[in-house]
């Protein structure tokens, strides 16, 4: 099987969750699959920063925004766990999503 | 009918203290035995008492656990801030291991609505304070260890001098404040921290600051606190029994896991342990997959607290400069509506009195709504407001199409902050039709309402 040319139409496929209460923000639907194009507007691979700003224009119904974004940023409180491990340890937002990727967005929770 | 109540409770309360003298004399007699037997046979030769060989048996014979496990327990300090849903389980356990020295620290009371979770407590003790209830629970348990009551809120004044006194903590309080607190404190002091949380059908677990020094702290993992209005707490926002209570039971695992393998010991004396990879533990009871271990950072250059070096937090200055309370920011009170857009409880009372057409939207989500309302309200979520994007100004989600067009809208809810944004989006959405219509909210809402009106509501 040829594998995928690598121009702009190339696209990934991503498996995105949401717990800890984000999932309120998202329909109220933990797991979503989402396809992504592999490269943003300007032509560089797609990373977590861009997955967060298409989460925001596309995914999310809820319009309190600054329950999931602050100042461009993902707001204080919200792990990113990218295949099981802390987004800290892969690059942040600066990661390039790959197809196949399990991205989880988890609340910190404070109760006890 | 209140004589029976007291009644009842004081037949609670010596039964209880019926059990307890029957658990001090079963005690008192073996002990009994033993020095007279001790008499005649000299003096005991081995390393645990002849009661902790019964007592223990069944954790000291699982393998690597064994008679060094067992004593290094018996010798551990440990304390557990917060005495609630994760603090009851976790003190459980860890008295029934044999615990030597078990520190509680709690500045509240038992509450009625603690008791589905908070399965150290009892119906009898309620008002009681919450340290002394556990200790009376665990007493029961086990007897033969020694307890600590703090009654007392764990502050930035008070810390250094309760948290030196053990060799590991628990972290089973509620609030970033706190999280913040103790995990500064347990890095200063060089204590190990096993933290957990827990909201309604999700846990959260992680072993901070192991060994002392090497392994991440609370900061190096959550450097900036949660904007405050994103902090919910059990109260509120709910909490499923076992939900809490498995992140207690698997704080009080870690604890023994690292007592048995002596973490505490060797941090003290500067062994180079190697830095375990650090994993966090989260539950989500009611996802495709329950349990999941996801890999964590390590310690944080430059960290706040635990960075080791001259710019790190001092014992001094935690004490008379730390604001944690500030730090974590407070929770405003919503003020979206000028003075004549609200209305109290009594004049909505009025209204509802006259035959006028009007509507009463109550905005708190559907499962708070079950519980009780307002004769004549409709439930309206407020996250239907607040995922209505405006677009077409389609107002069908938000108000009964059946409405009369001009008929006035009140808007409660429980206390009286959503009411106000819900009222606000239907203002903006044009449902006011340029103020021929009022639209505006009930101050206080159904907390109000039941001080004022109808104090047979039941307000969750």
């Amino acid at each position: 099987m040829a594998s995928t040319p690598d121009d702009a139409t190339a696209h990934l496929s991503l498996d995105v969750e949401f717990s800890g209460g984000l999932e309120m923000l998202f329909s109220d639907q933990r797991r979503h699959s989402l396809t992504l194009p592999a490269k943003d507007k300007d032509g560089n691979p797609s990373n977590i920063a861009y997955l967060i700003h298409h989460l925001c224009e596309n995914v999310m119904k809820d319009t309190r925004k600054e329950l999931f974004v602050l100042q461009e940023h993902l707001r204080p409180g919200i792990l990113v766990l990218i295949n099981d491990a802390d987004w800290e340890l892969e690059g942040e937002e600066e990661y390039e999503l790959k197809s196949g990727d399990n991205i989880l967005f988890v609340s910190t929770l404070h109760g006890g | 009918m209140d004589t029976i109540k007291s009644l009842k409770k004081e037949i609670e309360e010596k039964e209880a203290e019926l059990v307890q003298l029957r658990a001090r004399l079963v005690e008192a007699e073996k002990l009994g035995v033993r020095s007279d037997r001790d008499g005649v046979e000299g003096e005991w030769k081995w390393p645990l008492g002849e009661r902790d060989y019964e007592r223990y048996s069944r954790q000291m014979i699982v393998p690597n656990f064994g008679l060094q496990g067992q004593l290094n327990i018996k010798h551990a300090k440990v304390l557990l801030v917060g005495v609630g849903g994760l603090g009851c389980p976790a003190a459980a356990y860890l008295a029934g291991a044999g615990v030597g020295t078990l520190g509680l620290v709690d500045g509240d009371a038992v509450e009625v609505s603690n008791l589905h979770r908070q399965v150290a407590h009892a119906t009898s003790r309620v008002g009681m304070m919450k340290v002394d209830s556990a200790v009376t629970y665990l007493k029961g348990l086990n007897p033969t260890i020694t307890y600590h009551a703090h009654a007392t809120h764990l502050t930035p004044q008070n810390a250094e001098e309760i948290v030196s006194q053990y060799d590991l903590v628990l972290d089973c309080t509620d609030h970033p404040t706190s999280r913040y607190l103790i995990s500064d404190i347990c890095v200063l002091l060089s204590k190990p921290l096993v933290s957990a949380s827990a909201f309604q059908t999700s846990g959260q677990l992680i072993v901070l600051n192991n060994p002392p020094g090497k392994g991440p702290c609370y900061r190096c993992v959550f450097p900036k606190p949660p904007p405050p209005e994103s902090v919910v707490g059990c109260g509120e926002g709910g909490i499923i029994g076992p939900v809490v209570g498995v992140m207690g039971v698997l704080q009080a695992l870690e604890a023994i896991k690292l007592l048995v393998r002596g973490d505490h010991l060797k941090s003290r004396a500067g062994d180079g342990e190697e830095l375990r990879q650090v994993g966090m533990l989260l539950f989500s009871a009611m996802g495709d997959v329950p349990f999941r271990t996801v890999r964590m950072r390590g310690k944080r250059k430059g960290c706040f607290a635990c960075a080791g070096d001259d710019s790190a937090l001092t014992l001094n200055e935690l004490k008379t400069s730390m604001d944690y309370i500030q730090f974590c920011g407070v929770n405003q009170p919503v003020k979206l509506l000028r003075p004549e857009e609200r209305i109290s409880v009594a004049e909505y009372e009025q209204i509802s009195r006259t035959n006028m057409t009007h509507l009463l939207l109550d905005v708190r989500e559907k499962e708070h709504f079950g519980l009780s309302n307002i004769p004549g309200s409709i439930n309206i979520p407020i996250s239907r407001f607040t995922a209505h994007r405006g677009e077409g100004s389609e107002l069908s989600d938000l108000i009964p199409t059946d409405a009369p067009p001009d008929a006035p809208i009140y808007i409660v809810c429980r206390v009286g902050n959503d009411s106000q944004i819900a009222a606000k989006k239907l203002k903006d959405l044009g449902a006011d039709r340029n103020g021929e219509r009022f639209i505006g909210d009930i101050l206080g809402g159904l907390q109000a309402w039941k001080t004022t009106v109808d104090p047979s509501l039941p307000f969750i």
